[in-house]
């Protein structure tokens, strides 16, 4: 019973993708629009030996690692602020509600005239796509913490210091964890329109050649590289955050 | 005195951090503090000074919006077709997504079947499949409208299947005693409870809907609010840039406020909701 | 000799901003409690119990009259008074061990020192071998027991407790009263207990103050007689049922009062 649903899925999956390379090899859809299972992987094969490709991987990979490091450095202490003094959040509120609500990739135009199209205008978009969630995810942990906890450590005469160490740090882990997830989502998006928008190298420039030379292959390729990495940080993230809250009953419960 | 600023500091405060950093802003752009600091720096003041190109200037963008939209109107043509690929693009995510999450959420096995798909899609940035598109059916209207459903037909079809996964099991139970047949337990259970679920989605749909409008219009030079600030970014025209900007946030916004406001009045009946 | 605790006169007023109207909790209370003692606090439900037992920890500043701890005013909360809360509070990211030396690191106490002595109290209120679970793998019964050593390993002056059985079954209350005797049997504190149980306050108690309805002020005290050690079937006894019997009036007037009061 437990199988089912692997055997479900994963049936339907590999249906899915004999009824692609089926269309593709009989003609039934022409492959330079859709390309197949079986041209892709070769395709995959053949890149993986090529210096280019790699260096696209590079230039994407720091825009994505430093935008994305970038955010957590500054969005976590900046939204620990925010959430301790109401003073700074009433002052900074209005910054962080209007950045959230501008889609960040509208931004881009400004960020290349100000940063040009090298990769610091693509990790200025991964930032800026990543922070928003971090700042408000850590402000809203600071927020929700339980006042009866405040009490008790009141009345065994915490200082202030000790009650931000011992009770509202440990109790914002759960909200960070969680702006760290969603801001990773935001900072792979941002790579990608990044580079779509205007850059020279790249994976997002690579799939946009592609496309433009009806290189199919290449441009699934792509995509399935950035599939790849949105679930392998996700994955990294959620064994991360089972390390640091083993002591919740329901981490990992499915969601 | 000092009661009153206490009552409103969260408004003072506000606005006062944001009236700051227009003066600021504006000084920049006029050389206000480059000509203070002068008689202390010398030269080098003149750094304080930044070219509007770089960062235009709220007098500036205040005076282009006033010029695009009521003066030469060029803004509302964008506006309407950017509006028209949008609302194309939202009502087909809906259309596709609700169906696809009830039902989902309904079958456990349609659930399992879709399940995989609906990871990869979630993990992928749905944006990288836009030269597909292209490749597909053109920069025209289409892809735009396609990379608007491909973004905002996620967090729809999600809403919608835990709308189904979350209802009540005890309301349930009841319409069954009652020898409620499926469908009559849909309509009358699970529909109208799936409502705050929707709406929810819909908020999300709407705020990844917008990216789409500015990254669909990346590509040809048909008219939109996208193309509009993609154009004059590569003309170095920074305060059209940030009109547009502007304009889409604050479109973003009046929408997203809209359906909250919509969510709260839905909402009347329940003792205190989780937000 | 100087009681352990005194309250004098002890008047807490609020301005309630909706309606603008002031709202007295606590109308003059005054209350000593030798060193030693256990004395239970009942009353009607709303007379202000657990809002007096704040301003004696000093978590809630009073509007008048004040509080002595051996003969010295305290305003605020300190080493010398710890609170049981209804709500056993644990931290949930912490082990046993770490609750309950929280109050210990509170107190600057060293890491080495602080284990030494909350393992010494963990096997105190009887959960030898629990030091490192999570309060999530505990029953409500165990988190109040950790919530007890938490309390007694400051070595307090004086106990504070708060309605700590409120949220358990009643078997388990029952248990946790026997245990409770024990432990003071052993550590000898000076108790002040609220409760809204009659004959539990009789049961644990040398003294047992009944509390008038709001506006809270001190209406009798009343000496528990029955000699210790008490197992449990004492409450079943007949002394036991005319002490329970003569609070129960004494707080169903004020009860009836203020039924009457409401709905006039």
């Amino acid at each position: 019973m437990k199988f089912e649903r692997l055997l479900i899925g994963g049936g339907t999956l590999v249906g899915f993708l004999l009824v692609w390379e089926l269309c593709a090899d009989f003609g039934a859809i022409n492959p330079l629009f859709i390309s197949s299972p079986s041209r892709i992987a070769q395709t995959g094969a053949a890149l993986m030996t090529d210096p280019d490709f790699w260096n696209d991987v590079r230039v994407s990979a720091r825009e994505f690692i430093f935008g994305y490091v970038a955010a957590i450095v500054i969005g976590v202490p900046l939204g620990l602020l925010m959430g301790t003094s109401r003073r700074l959040s009433y002052i900074l509120a209005p910054f962080v509600d209007t950045l959230n609500a501008v889609p960040r990739v509208t931004l881009l135009p400004l960020l290349i005239i100000w940063f040009g199209i090298g990769i610091w205008s693509k990790v200025a978009v991964v930032f800026l796509g990543a922070v928003i969630p971090i700042v408000i995810s850590a402000l809203s942990g600071v927020k929700t913490n339980e006042a009866r906890f405040l009490a008790m450590a009141r009345s065994f005469t915490a200082s202030r210091a000790k009650i931000f160490a011992s009770i509202v740090l440990p109790g914002t882990v759960p909200f960070i964890f969680t702006g760290l997830k969603y801001a990773a989502g935001r900072a792979l998006l941002g790579v990608v329109v990044g580079e779509l928008y205007a850059s020279t190298a790249g994976l997002g420039h690579m799939i946009a050649e592609a496309g433009n030379m009806f290189q199919t292959d290449t441009l699934f390729f792509g995509v399935l590289i950035f599939t790849a990495t949105g679930l392998v940080v996700v994955a990294l993230l959620d064994r991360l955050e089972r390390r640091f809250e083993r002591w919740r009953p329901s981490v990992g419960a499915a969601t | 005195m000092k009661r009153l600023y206490l009552a409103h500091e969260r408004a003072i405060l506000g606005v006062a951090g944001v009236v700051l950093f227009l003066i600021l802003w504006e000084g920049f752009e006029r050389g206000w503090w480059a000509a203070l600091l002068q008689p202390l720096l010398g030269s080098q003041a003149a750094r304080f000074q930044l070219k509007p190109i770089f960062i235009s200037s709220p007098t500036r963008i205040a005076s282009m919006a006033f010029d695009m939209f009521f003066v030469t109107g060029s803004i509302w043509k964008d506006l309407g077709w950017s509006s028209l690929e949008f609302t194309v693009g939202i009502a087909l995510a809906f259309a596709i997504g609700i169906p696809l999450g009830l039902a989902a959420g309904w079958y456990r096995r349609f659930n399992y079947a879709v399940e995989p798909f609906l990871t990869a899609l979630n993990a992928t940035p749905q944006v990288a499949f836009l030269p597909l598109l292209i490749l597909w059916v053109g920069t025209g209207l289409a892809s735009r409208v396609l990379i608007i459903v491909l973004l905002a037909v996620l967090p729809v079809a999600i809403s919608a299947l835990a709308a189904v996964r979350t209802v009540d099991a005890r309301l349930v139970r009841v319409a069954r005693s009652f020898s409620a047949g499926d469908a009559l337990l849909f309509r009358s259970i699970i529909l109208p409870s799936a409502v705050p679920f929707l709406l929810a989605g819909a908020r999300l749909a709407v705020g990844r809907g917008m990216i789409g409008i500015v990254v669909g219009e990346i590509y040809g030079s048909a008219a939109g609010i996208g193309a509009m600030i993609n154009q004059a970014g590569s003309r170095f025209e920074t305060d059209k840039v940030f009109v547009g900007v502007l304009t889409i946030a604050a479109a973003g916004v009046a929408l997203v406020e809209l359906i909250r406001h919509i969510e709260r009045r839905v909402d009347v009946w329940r003792p205190q909701a989780a937000a | 000799m100087t009681p352990k605790l005194e309250a004098q006169d002890i008047r807490l007023a609020y301005l309630q901003p909706r309606t603008d109207t002031q709202l007295v909790a606590l109308n003059g209370v005054n209350l000593q409690v030798m060193d030693g003692e256990f004395v239970a606090i009942v009353g009607p439900s709303g007379c202000g119990k657990t809002t007096f037992l704040s301003v004696v920890d000093g978590l809630i500043a009073a509007t008048g009259g004040r509080v002595l701890v051996d003969g010295e005013v305290v305003t605020r909360p300190g080493p010398d008074r710890a609170v049981v809360f209804q709500d056993a509070s644990l931290l949930p990211w912490r082990t046993v061990l770490g609750n309950v030396r929280y109050g210990l690191e509170c107190l600057g106490v060293g890491t080495r020192e602080a284990d030494a002595r909350a393992e010494k109290l963990i096997a105190l209120v009887g959960l030898p071998g629990f030091e490192h679970h999570y309060p999530h793998e505990l029953s409500g019964g165990m988190q109040q027991r950790v919530n007890l050593a938490r309390a007694l390993v400051v070595d307090p002056k004086i106990l504070l407790m708060d309605e700590p059985f409120a949220s358990l079954d009643a078997q388990t209350r029952e248990l946790m009263q026997e245990e409770l005797t024990r432990i003071w049997a052993q550590a000898r504190k000076t108790v002040l207990f609220i409760t809204h149980q009659i004959d539990e306050a009789i049961y644990l108690a040398d003294r047992v103050v009944v509390f008038s309805g709001r506006p809270g002020k001190v209406k009798d005290s009343i000496a528990v007689d029955i000699e210790r050690p008490r197992p449990i079937g004492v409450k079943r006894q007949a002394r036991f049922h005319a002490l329970e019997d003569r609070i129960w009036r004494l707080i169903d007037e004020d009860v009836k009062t203020k039924a009457r009061v409401e709905s006039s």
